[in-house]
């Protein structure tokens, strides 16, 4: 199969469309006929990586590569920055305000949850330039 | 059990997706946190929540989920509404709270996942 790429612009103004981009790689991924669980994993992490992008960023722009044996995603945005990278992938340590908690997330879980579905995470980041993050799903 | 008997269990009034109440579940889970919903890849077919808002539908859209019940007698609005429908997702209320909606669920064998 010759590799795929999926590039979507996360608009960071607007939290209800969150999610709108994941939705969209997941009906992708379906349509390429991937296992349920893949497909899955991948929508998690992507989305958990869109609402962090919406909640700390005001958005960022993801790249998808969909290769034969893994599924690349590259995450880039120009917000703050992660002062400390270590401290933000530990479950339960969040920076997100009350408003972002009352919706139902900012509770520390986006960073350990995309580390938890995904094979493998970088997260490179300079305060006041903005963070990449990039994400290795392993197809067996 | 099917959505159908989910409906009946709780006393509850379906808002969306009447056509989709034969179809079977076998799993639920009870959040306000959506990430602690999306922390279980595990199949799970019924999220019951008291948040309000259109993430719920799309954590419950990633997770492959069919139903969403709002429990306390909370309404999503019509852009909620309208989202679930596209996604093919059930929307019911109950007027019951969250832990008397789980039990419930839960003694007519709609079981959670050990994690």
């Amino acid at each position: 199969m010759d590799s795929l790429h999926l590039h979507f612009d996360i608009d960071g103004s607007d939290f209800t469309s969150a999610g709108e981009a994941a939705s969209e790689l997941k009906r992708v991924l379906r349509q390429l006929g991937f296992p349920p669980e893949i497909i899955r994993r991948c929508a998690i992490s992507m989305y958990e990586g869109e609402i962090n992008m919406v909640i700390h960023a005001n958005g960022g722009t993801v790249d998808v590569y969909i290769d034969s044996d893994e599924i690349i995603f590259e995450l880039i945005d120009s917000g703050p920055g992660i002062a400390d990278v270590e401290l933000a992938m530990q479950e339960g340590y969040s920076t997100a305000s009350q408003e972002v908690r009352d919706l139902g997330f900012g509770a520390g879980m986006g960073l350990p949850n995309m580390k938890r579905y995904t094979d493998q995470i970088i997260v490179d980041s300079i305060v006041g330039v903005g963070t990449a993050v990039f994400m290795s799903i392993k197809l067996e | 059990m099917t959505i159908k008997e989910v409906r009946d269990i709780l006393r509850a009034r379906v808002l969306c997706g009447e056509h989709l109440l034969s179809q079977e579940v076998h799993s639920a889970c009870g959040a306000d946190l959506m990430s602690d919903v999306l922390a279980f890849v595990k199949d799970q077919s019924v999220l019951l929540t008291g948040l309000l808002n259109p993430q719920v539908i799309r954590t419950a859209d990633m997770m492959d989920m069919v139903c969403i019940v709002f429990v306390r007698g909370k309404l999503p609005d019509e852009s909620m509404i309208e989202l679930a429908k596209s996604r093919d997702i059930v929307l019911m209320c109950t007027d019951l709270r969250m832990y008397s909606a789980c039990g419930k669920l839960y003694k007519g064998g709609l079981v959670g996942l050990e994690c």
